[in-house]
């Protein structure tokens, strides 16, 4: 257990409530988590359980209902400018290329223009994307969509990426690469991830933990220690204790009738 | 293959094509409907008191421009003048409904409303109120074109899509920001539909006002000619309005390409 003093983000008694139209919906209840700095945390559940909400939280873009956030000791009352938020969606803009579309974060933040250019373009090209700075977002394919927005997301060089499910469209080669960009980026920058995905692998080869969720209210069913050794490399995945931790997620979310066998 | 041994197969047919190809495809039916006018009025010896030729109409273009160019000028000014006091009204009243509530409870339904009113029949009060010049075209070229404006900025400036405001607000971006970078961008294709829609209306609008109280203009010149029972000159100023409107509509949509370049981008391949 990490406790609230050396954490970087702090969860603490949190729960949300949507009004929607069909009465209230509890979208989180009681959820406590703390995250050290620089720890890559996954949370892993079925649609619907709540994770992109607690994502929204985290980043201060919805308020909690009850409950109390902190990130780096500053309470979480309205939108935290400094993390970089991947979002489910690529929200990019049709108006601007795919290099105009990274580089709006540093003109909302009024930084050093030039300077940031030159790290856009280095990002693009890092998620291979060279070659198509001057295209617009629908000249791109969904794929190179959400790498646009993880470049947008990481110009201003965050500590904290907040990612919900950033690589859900992509085709499974470009998820494996971008998975390994990812994991150097953070080492590089010292970077504390929340990642949010419902790939049982993407969070067991990313994380130094997973949080597992469920759903109706969505609650924190257990949160395990992925213990691997960095860098992670691909192989890992047919490694011994990786199919171990596989299968215990897995006999989780049976446990918690996600997957139902019988046919 | 060679391309020399390819060349000899291309068909005929593509030579047609690539005729038929520099020519608008509009352009054509507009060519054909006027020879199927000429040819109807020659065969069936319409008088031309009903309908006259397409040679007669130019041959009136050529012996009465003095008086028609002129007129046409007085026209196309009060659509365009007209116009830009449109959207000079419309798009700031269109920012205040997208962000104010109240605007948007009080004087929105105001707008709406006060389309069923027919603007011909309060053009002639406009007249007792503005007198005989520029200013009662005006005013009624505003009130017919400003609605599609308004309605379509409203629209536009409305449209951001839930997450986008979340991605500026994470960004920390100030409400002018948000308004510059992200709302007005989006609202720009929805606006562009509105401005066309009212550049139609504008034509229309200085025509009503013409005929109802003008010593000159296009509309003005109809009502003469048709007072003596030239049907020829009648048609003559009728073309005139049309071209006006049609210049003036793709003046417009070449502005939205000017504006909106993204929109156009990507569809090349297809329209290859
Ligand atoms: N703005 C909202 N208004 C009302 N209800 C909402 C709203 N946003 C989310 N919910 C509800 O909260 C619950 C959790 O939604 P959330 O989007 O967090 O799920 P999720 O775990 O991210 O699902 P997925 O994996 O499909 O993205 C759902 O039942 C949803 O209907
Ligand atoms: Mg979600």
């Amino acid at each position: 257990m990490i406790s609230a003093a050396e954490s970087y983000i702090s969860i603490s008694g949190v729960s949300k409530t949507f009004n929607g139209r069909q009465g209230e919906v509890h979208a989180l209840k009681d959820i406590n988590l703390n995250i050290k700095p620089g720890e890559f945390v996954s949370v892993l559940g079925p649609s619907g359980c709540g994770k992109s909400t607690l994502m929204m939280l985290v980043s201060g873009l919805l308020s909690v209902s009850a409950g109390r956030i902190t990130v780096g000791k500053k309470h979480i009352d309205s939108p935290n400018a400094d993390a970089g938020i991947v979002f489910q969606q690529d929200v990019l803009l049709e108006w601007r290329s795919a290099l105009q579309n990274v580089m709006i974060q540093a003109e909302i933040r009024k930084g050093d223009l030039k300077q940031a250019k030159e790290r856009a373009l280095q990002l693009l090209k890092m998620v291979s994307l060279n070659g198509f700075e001057n295209s617009y977002p629908k000249e791109l394919s969904g794929g190179m969509r959400q790498r646009v927005s993880i470049c947008r997301a990481l110009l201003h060089r965050p500590p904290l990426m907040l990612m919900d499910e950033p690589f859900g469209a992509l085709d499974a080669m470009t998820r494996d690469q971008l998975q390994i960009d990812l994991l150097r980026l953070c080492a590089d920058n010292d970077m504390t991830v929340l990642f949010i995905t419902h790939s049982i692998s993407e969070a067991i080869f990313l994380s130094d933990r997973v949080v597992v969720m469920s759903p109706r209210p969505g609650r924190i069913e257990s949160i395990i220690d992925i213990d691997l050794p960095r860098p992670r490399r691909l192989a890992m995945r047919e490694d011994t204790r990786f199919i171990e931790y596989t299968r215990e997620l897995t006999q989780i979310f049976k446990g918690l009738g996600v997957f139902r066998e019988e046919y | 293959m060679s391309i020399a041994a390819e060349t000899p197969v291309v068909p005929k047919v593509n030579v047609l094509n690539r005729l038929l190809a520099m020519v608008p495809p509009a352009l054509w039916s507009v060519i054909v409907l006027i020879i199927v006018w000429e040819l109807s009025v020659k065969i069936g010896e319409i008088p031309n008191y009903i309908l006259p030729a397409p040679s007669a109409i130019l041959a009136e273009f050529g012996a009465y421009w003095h008086r028609l160019l002129p007129n046409a000028m007085v026209t196309g000014g009060e659509v365009v003048f007209g116009f830009l006091c449109a959207v000079l009204i419309g798009v700031p009243l269109s920012v205040f409904i997208a962000y104010s509530r109240f605007m948007e409870r009080s004087v929105y339904p105001l707008i709406v409303a006060s389309q069923t009113v027919p603007k011909v029949a309060i053009a002639p009060l406009l007249l007792t109120w503005f007198g005989y010049g520029l200013a009662p075209k005006i005013v009624i070229v505003v009130l017919l074109s400003f609605f599609p404006i308004v309605i379509n900025s409203v629209m536009g400036l409305k449209s951001a899509p839930r997450e986008m405001v979340y991605l500026a607000r994470s960004m920390g971006a100030s409400g002018w920001q948000q308004f510059w970078k992200f709302r007005l961008p989006q609202a720009l294709p929805s606006m562009f539909a509105g401005f066309k829609l009212a550049t139609v209306l504008s034509v229309i609008g200085a025509i009503v006002a013409e005929f109802i109280g003008a010593d000159k203009g296009l509309g003005y010149l109809i009502l003469v000619a048709g007072s003596s029972f030239n049907i020829t000159r009648q048609f003559a100023a009728i073309i005139l309005i049309t071209i006006i409107g049609v210049v003036f509509f793709m003046v417009i949509e070449r502005l939205e390409r000017v504006v909106i370049p993204w929109r156009h981008r990507g569809l090349s391949e297809t329209d290859a």
